[in-house]
């Protein structure tokens, strides 16, 4: 268990050592969004009844921050230490790949939320947010966090170069992210782009994450909480198969 | 008593290359051992099977009585690993790094046992310093503290002295001994032999992934090296038998003769004075490693 602590208190450290890269850039980086979008679209669009649309664009802007912080934090940290080859530093040990799996998964949790408070703190300003129903915040975060978490470990284990992993990052998760619902309701959406929007886990996050602040969203948080949660386990089962294997870690 | 390490009939193939084939040994506690052999032998894979990053394809292996495989938790316990890269997190200081270590091995609170290694390798000055700061030498050392936060009781070292200069190689050495003579068992790779020959007690030799001679160094040395006769003649010379058997090499007017006795030397040099060679250099070597390397490479 010590060693799992330990694995968990390194992960953490390093990312907190590097803040203005891996807290405070990607805060910036979502307050722009809401400065610009806000600016541009607020008075124009109301997906929500009684919702302006900075207010309904702050929870999508947090949990987009929450879940690519989370995939970023495993997936650069695996993949920095395989190249730089200090990985064997946690493969020699007697850490278990289950223990392994966790540190890395809740390390990335803890740098979504860190990422997330920080763009709501300073959203707070520029939208009137309620929080009707808390534990549903809570729950997206953390199952999304974990979620994401798990795909940066897959990513990081699979990537031999960064240039691998920047793919990973642009082509599967930045679109999943963008067309997920961040910065629109899918209702506004053609019935055919609708369909599509629920094959993407990331619209039920993003929407499940909503209702937590609004009450309302576009399909039911319950919904939203089962895909979300059988898509992390598939994904945490998977991710595990490959630690237990040694995949690209263990020849 | 359990042997420290107990390898027995190891194979691993990396697609078409077969690393390890079938690759049996056994080093009790408390010994000083060498693992010899060219680049691509095997014996970076046997460490890493040893240290779980590799997994073999058949054969068990042991440290100090627990399988790497089954019971991975105390054989990694028993065993620190100094790897052959120069590697490190470019994250941390160098206590923050042992510390660390420290916690992944399972202890806690371990300052005063990391301030000792940091002082007996000569880096307590750079304790504070982050591991990117350091030279390569001292960042060899700090490799070799993070193989001992945990105290294994069975050190493996593998090429520690690759790029080290002559001073901090002798500083190593000196504790590595230390270590020895408190009990640890040292198993070491190296390309250079005569540091095999003057720290361990018996050396293991793998070629293409088999232990080709695994003896003590004293009877490699007697077995496989004879002591030598290095000339330069006026002009080159034919020696006639039984003398031309002692040739171990000829190049021109170089000649390098092998002998067992310096009793043989006066009729070696009588030998060749009655073939008409006129000697204008001469130099004596003893038995050493690397004959005994290159000898057994070639007869196998």
């Amino acid at each position: 268990m010590e060693g799992f602590k330990t694995l968990l208190y390194k992960e953490c450290l390093r990312f907190w050592k590097v803040g203005f890269q891996t807290v405070l850039s990607p805060v910036l980086t979502a307050v722009l969004y809401l400065l610009i979008f806000g600016h541009v679209l607020e008075g124009h669009v109301q997906p929500y009844p009684g919702v302006s649309y900075t207010a309904f664009l702050v929870p999508g802007l947090v949990m987009m921050t929450v879940l690519q912080n989370a995939f970023a934090n495993s997936s650069s940290s695996l993949i920095q230490s395989k190249i730089t080859g200090n990985i064997v530093f946690v493969l020699l040990p007697p850490i278990s790949y289950r223990e392994f799996y966790a540190a890395y998964v809740i390390a990335s949790v803890l740098r979504g939320v860190a990422c997330g408070v920080g763009v709501l703190l300073v959203s707070l300003p520029f939208a009137a947010l309620s929080l009707a129903e808390p534990g549903w915040v809570m729950a997206f975060t953390l199952i999304g966090g974990a979620f994401l978490g798990s795909l940066g470990v897959i990513a990081g284990i699979w990537a031999d170069k960064f240039d691998q992993l920047a793919a990973f990052q642009n082509f599967l998760i930045m679109p999943l992210t963008m067309l997920s619902g961040v910065f629109y309701s899918i209702h506004s959406l053609p019935a055919f782009w609708q369909g599509v929007s629920h094959f993407n886990p990331f619209f039920f996050m993003i929407d499940g994450f909503r209702y937590g602040f609004f009450g309302v969203s576009d399909v039911s948080p319950w919904v939203s909480i089962g895909v979300v949660s059988v898509c992390f386990v598939v994904l945490a089962v998977i991710t595990l198969q490959m630690l237990a294997r040694g995949y690209k870690l263990r020849a | 008593m359990n042997p420290a390490i107990r390898v027995a009939g190891v194979t691993k193939r990396f697609r078409s290359l077969q690393a390890l084939a079938g690759v049996d040994l056994e080093v009790a506690q408390g010994e000083f051992f060498g693992l010899l052999g060219p680049n691509g032998a095997g014996k970076t894979t046997l460490i890493s099977c040893l240290a779980g990053l590799a997994r073999p394809d058949s054969g068990t292996l042991e440290v100090m009585g627990r399988d790497v495989v089954r019971d991975y938790r105390a054989a990694r316990m028993a065993l620190g690993v100094v790897p052959q890269e120069l590697v490190f997190d470019p994250f941390f200081s160098v206590r923050e790094m042992l510390r660390i270590q420290s916690g992944y091995f399972g202890i806690r609170n371990n300052d005063d046992w990391i301030d000792e290694i940091l002082h007996n390798l000569d880096l307590t000055g750079k304790a504070g310093a982050n591991m990117r700061m350091l030279s390569g030498g001292m960042k060899r050392r700090a490799l070799v503290a993070q193989a001992l936060v945990h105290r294994p009781p069975v050190i493996v070292l593998d090429e520690p002295t690759a790029g080290v200069d002559v001073e901090l190689r002798h500083g190593l050495w000196q504790f590595i001994r230390k270590l020895n003579q408190d009990g640890h068992t040292i198993v070491l790779t190296t390309h250079y032999l005569e540091e095999a020959e003057s720290l361990c007690g018996r050396i293991a030799m793998l070629k293409a992934g088999r232990v080709v001679a695994l003896d003590t160094t004293a009877n490699l040395l007697q077995r496989f090296a004879t002591h030598t006769l290095k000339l330069r003649l006026a002009a080159p010379v034919s020696l006639p038998p039984p003398f031309s058997a002692r040739i171990l090499s000829q190049e021109g007017a170089e000649l390098l003769l092998g002998f067992d006795h310096y009793d043989d030397v006066g009729h070696l040099l009588a030998g060749l004075r009655a073939a008409g060679g006129e000697i204008t250099d001469m130099a004596l070597g003893k038995p050493d490693m690397e004959q005994v390397f290159v000898g057994i490479m070639n007869q196998n």
